[in-house]
Parts: structure tokens; sequence; C-alpha cells
């Protein structure tokens, strides 16, 4: 069985399409940085594929801890928040602090790891360099501060996790606004002046949007091998049931704990990513709102569908910044339509999300993936069955 | 019986929930290579006592050696102290209490069956078995991750399909496996808790809900595998025809007590067992 699996060619084909398909995005996206014009389309189409790339990490960051553990959290945009922090504080550079921390003489951090490794490599070089190192200091800060919530946290199951979560984030979000706290943090001031996507570039090739994009995949690249790894399996035994996880050995304690680590850690880089979308930050920006967002992205992909959350957060983040943009802008063709006005968009917007969720009730997805080989192999099985027939 | 250490060495269990006595002091031994049963009317305490070994629950007092060693070990503490009503309430306050969680109690060697089958709903019966593998291999999160324990993984697999092999379920190996049959369900967890390679197997019910040909069947199966494996078998049963059939020895609880202890021709005899089942007549 497992070596007919394995010379099945559907495989090797669905990888191949695969693989043709991520080099043509990143050959459209380069192009779309730095050789196509500067229209209306572009203009709007740019940050919604950024946005499109960073929503698909959180959301997939969150679907391995809902979907896949079965642990209801609910503290993601506390863990975005520390990310964003944790990146921006090491990326601002030497000079702008006297400007950014201008309520704090000036900050008590007075480097910026861009910035050195900028000198030692060289501008472009080191910017890239920088920010992936600060990206990674981004999320294993987030990580530590998911490894100190969990010990108490984790103890409680389902409602009560999310209720302990949510508050934790919300704590989270008042410490970083606390001013005892402003030689690092600003205190509730923006932090900004850090080193954005804009500054992400090799040679003359700016890379504003491939660069989120890179980093996302790689990023759910490795959530996708842990969760089809051994460790991924007890998560799921523990998402399916607690007790049976547990008499056969699996530490409920220490997965739950790996799970909400490694999806902080994820939470942390996209929270990083956001940061460098955004260009300023402030913790304010952070509340619980967020979080729902998050969620509904996850719920109307698919709880426990990887692809299902990709999709889902290039279609939300299309529909709520652009496609639907229409809704508030007062006139539809040129006609002035009086009812069409700020904020109409998002009444129109919670109607399609009522009728996704009750006519798909188990999201786009499901908890199916979105493959090649597997569509290849229907498409084969469904031929193969039409040839019997006759 | 033997003069061996017992596999498992039960010891004044008692676990009392408020003022429920659900197992009062009891005690047995599970000797090496044996099939012991537990037995007793609905409600008699056989699940809870199994509970206590497995540290689902931790009893209010009392001691569990596997192999010789301290298991489970525990005193009334806290309320309990002055709620206690068993006997030998000071026998173990003078050690430290041991209560580990039931992964720990597997991973000495111990694993279980339940009554209300707990197959992972979402797996395949190839990935239930695989999964309870996790706790034996030689791996970390990262070298999964990145595929650098793919020698262990491949292992896992291959030994995975050995196991469904034996037990004739390879032919369902890609199936959910709530979509089995009953009986075979009841199967697969027995090759589930086999995957965590055990020394001691405690089954809870194994035969609740079959028909006379699959209790018949699942007889067979019982000592096929304890003979396979050089298994030590402690179950739970209320099937009389095959706690008769297959067991070396045989408690009885009732009300939480022990009644009667014995080899299967003397519990058939047993009047207070048969009272204990039938009920005591007026006179």
């Amino acid at each position: 069985m497992e070596k007919t699996l394995r010379k099945d060619p559907a495989g090797k084909i669905g990888a191949a399409i695969s693989a043709c398909l991520i080099a043509a995005l990143y050959i459209f996206l380069i192009l779309l940085d730095n050789v196509l014009p500067a229209n209306s389309f572009t203009l709007m189409l740019i940050p919604v594929l950024k946005k499109g790339a960073i929503y698909s990490l959180i959301c997939v960051s969150m679907n391995l801890l809902n979907g896949f553990t079965g642990l209801f959290s609910l503290g993601q945009a506390g863990f975005l928040l520390v990310g964003a922090y944790a990146y921006s504080i090491f990326a601002i550079p030497a000079d702008q602090h006297a400007a950014v921390y201008q309520y704090f003489d000036g900050g008590a951090i007075g480097f910026s790891i861009p910035e050195a490794l900028s000198r030692l490599l060289g501008e472009n070089a080191g910017n890239f360099v920088g920010a992936i190192i600060c990206i990674i200091i981004a999320g294993l800060v987030a990580a530590a501060f998911a490894a100190l919530i969990g010990v108490p946290v984790l103890r409680l199951k389902s409602d009560y996790l999310a209720i302990a979560t949510l508050g934790f984030a919300e704590i989270i979000r008042a410490i970083f606004q606390w001013n005892g706290l402003g030689p690092v943090t600003n205190g509730s001031n923006m932090l900004r002046k850090y080193t954005n996507f804009s500054a992400i570039q090799i040679g003359n090739i700016k890379l504003a949007t491939a660069f989120p994009f890179f980093i996302s995949m790689i990023c759910i690249g490795l959530i996708v091998l842990l969760i089809h790894s051994s460790y991924g399996r007890a998560f799921k035994a523990v998402r399916d049931d607690e007790v049976a996880a547990e008499a056969m050995g699996i530490s409920l304690f220490k997965h739950k704990m790996l799970s909400f680590v490694i999806s902080s850690f994820f939470a942390g880089v996209g929270g990083a990513l956001l940061a460098m979308y955004q260009t300023t930050i402030q913790a304010n920006a952070f509340k619980s709102a967020m979080t729902y967002e998050i969620l509904l992205i996850v719920v109307i992909g698919g709880i426990g569908s990887i692809s299902g959350s990709c999709i889902a957060s290039f279609l939300y983040i299309a529909c709520n910044e652009w496609w639907l943009r229409f809704l508030d802008s007062g006139s539809f063709f040129g006609i002035s339509v009086p009812f069409f006005r700020d904020g109409f968009r998002k009444v129109v917007f919670s109607v399609l999300i009522m009728v996704i969720v009750l006519f798909f009730s188990r999201g786009i997805m499901g908890d199916k993936e979105l493959s090649f080989a597997g569509m290849i192999r229907k498409h084969r099985n469904k031929t193969a069955e039409g040839g019997d027939g006759q | 019986m033997s003069e061996k250490t017992p596999v498992l060495h039960v010891e004044n269990i008692t676990m009392q929930f408020g003022g429920v006595m659900a197992v009062n002091n009891l005690s047995l031994d599970v000797p090496e290579g044996e099939i012991i049963a537990l037995i007793g009317p609905n409600g008699a305490g056989k699940t809870t006592a199994f509970n206590c070994i497995t540290g689902v629950y931790e009893p209010t007092n009392g001691l569990v050696e596997f192999c010789g060693l301290p298991m489970v070990r525990n005193f009334p503490r806290g309320k309990m102290k002055k709620l206690y009503q068993g006997q030998h309430a000071d026998k173990y306050a003078h050690d430290p209490a041991i209560r580990p969680t039931p992964d720990k109690i597997t991973e000495l060697g111990i694993a279980r069956t339940f009554q209300n089958i707990r197959l992972w709903k979402s797996m395949t019966v190839f990935d239930n078995v695989l999964t309870a593998k996790h706790m034996r291999a030689d791996q970390n999160v990262f070298s999964a991750t990145f595929r650098t324990n793919a020698r262990e993984e491949k292992r896992m697999r291959a030994e995975t399909e050995a196991l469904l092999a034996e037990q004739d379920l390879l032919q369902y190996r890609d199936e959910l496996a709530v979509s089995l049959p009953y009986g075979l369900q009841r199967r697969l967890e027995i090759a589930r808790a086999l995957a965590t390679e055990p020394k001691l197997l405690l089954l809870d019910e194994p035969a609740a809900g079959m028909n006379p040909q699959e209790t018949a069947d699942l007889a067979a199966f019982i000592q096929q595998i304890r003979e396979k494996y050089g298994l030590t078998v402690f179950l739970i049963e209320h099937h009389m025809d095959l706690v008769m059939q297959i067991s070396d020895y045989i408690y009885v609880i009732d009300f939480g007590s022990e009644i009667a202890r014995g080899v299967p021709q003397e519990i058939q005899n047993d009047r207070r067992v048969i009272d204990a089942y039938l009920g005591v007549s007026e006179e």
C-alpha cells in the first residue's frame, strides 16, 4: 500500500504545479514592485496582497492552536502586539531615537539591528538580514510571553481558557502602554521610523511585496511540517479526546504548552510583519476586536484547514479593504446612492459573514486541504469510473 | 499464587467522593503473565478502582506498586482528612505522596482501554495506532518538524503496519476509526493500547455490547495477545462466560469492598458472590 502510494505520479505532478505557481507568484510580485506602473488598480492590489499574506500567517498560527490542538484561545492580539513591539524596538535607527522617544529622553536602547548590520554588510543586505533577525526576535519574545502565560492558563478548559487568554491579552496591552516602561515601549505613544517593507531590496530590485510573502510562506511551511509530524498527530489526539490521549502516554500539559508557544511564536512573527506593513504601531490598536477578526477568518476558512485559513485571509482582506469600499463612497457607477455612506460596508460585510456561517457552517474548506495532487487523483478516479461505466 | 513480585500490587486503595465510598480498602495482586479479573455488580466501584490505578483519579488513601516500585501513594489530606471514613488513614502518611498523571503511568508500562470506546474520531485506523507510538519515539519537536527523525518515523510506521496486520485490521487501514463496526473498534482500541508497548494491559469491560460469537472471539484474542507479547492482563468484566473461561484468578467487589477472591470454580460456588449478583432472599 505504502509503495503504491509512493509511486503514484499525482504527488509529483502536484508538487511540480505548486512549485511553478509559487515561482510565477514571486515573479509577478517582483514585477509588481519594480516594473508595473502605479495606477489605481495596483495601488489597491499591493496593500491587499501584503496584508493578506500577513493575515494568512496570523490565521494559520491561530488555527494551529484552535483548530489542531482544540485550545480555544483568544489571546492572539496580545502576542501580535508583543511581536510588533519587539520588532520595532530593535529596528529603529539610532539617530531617530531622539525623535521617536521624545518624551523619554531618547529611550533606553541606543542601537538598531538592521543599522548595525548595514555597517557590516552594506545597506541593502544589512536591512534584509537585520529585518529577519528582528522578526525572529519578535517571535521568540512572543513565545517567551506565551510560556509564562501558559503555565497558569493551560490548566483551564474551553470557555475558561478563552476568557483567561483574552484577559491576558488585555493585560499585555495595558502593560505596554504603561509609562514606567516608556524608555523601551514609548508608553502610549506610537513607535515609528523603524525598518519597513520599502527598505527591503536586493540590489535595485525592490521586494516590498515579495518579502511578507516570503516570510509567511516559510512560516506556514514550518507549521504544515509540524502538523504532519508525530507531534501534529499528538496535537490532534489531544483535540479529539484528551482522556484517551493522556491514557496513551501523550502528556497533556507538555503538548498544550508546545502548541501554545509555537502558535505564539508565529503570531509574534505575524505581529512583526504587521508592524512593518503599518510603518507605525501603537499598543492601543491591538484590541480584542483584532482577535475576533482573526477568529472570524479562521472560522470562514474552516477550523482545521491551513489552506482554508489562507484563502479566507485574502478574501477577507480584499473585501474589507478593496472590493466593498464602493459601499462607503456615496455613489455607485456615478449614481449617487444616499445609503452608501461611511460604515455601510460593515453592514453588508456582516450580512455576508452571516450567510457564510449559515450556509457553509464548516467554513470554505471544512477540515480539508487544497492540494493539486488530490485534485489530479480525484479527476483521474472520475474519468476511470466513467470508463468503467461504459 | 506465585512468590514473585507481582506486576501490579494494590494495597488498601480507598476512593472517597465526599461522603461516598466508591472503593473501600481494596487490596489485590496481579502476578506476571496471568489474566486477573475484577468483577462485581453495577456500581460496585470496578471502574473507579481502574481509574485509581491509571492516574485518572487520585485515590484518597492507599498504595499502588508496579513491578515493586511505588507508582501511586496517597493519604487523606486537606478536607478529606476530616471526612475520611476508611481504614489505615495514617499508614501512608509518613511517606511523600506520589500522584502521577495518566501519561506517566502509561510510560511506566500500563496501557488501558475504556468502557465506552474512546478512539480519536477524526483519525484513520492507521493514525490511531501510529499516534499511540508517539510517546516511545526518540524525537523532539524540532527533529519531528525538520524530519531529521525520518528513520524513527519510518520505524513507527512499519511497526504500526505490522501491528495492524497481526490484529487483522490492515484492510481498514485508511478508514476513519469511528466508521468501523463495534467489535472491530474494541479490537482497534486494544491494538492502540498495545502500541504503547505495555507490560500490563488493563481492559475495562472489553466484551460490553458484544454478542456471544464476538465474545468467544475476544476470549481467544486476549489469550493470544497475552502469549504473543508476554503481557499480564487485568480486566473488568460483566460477561461471566468470558471471565470464567479466561481468568486465572478473580476478585469480586460489591459496594466498593472486596467480598470474595479465588480461582473461577471457587467464585462460581461462592454464596456471597451469588447473593451480590442475584440479591439475598428475605428469609
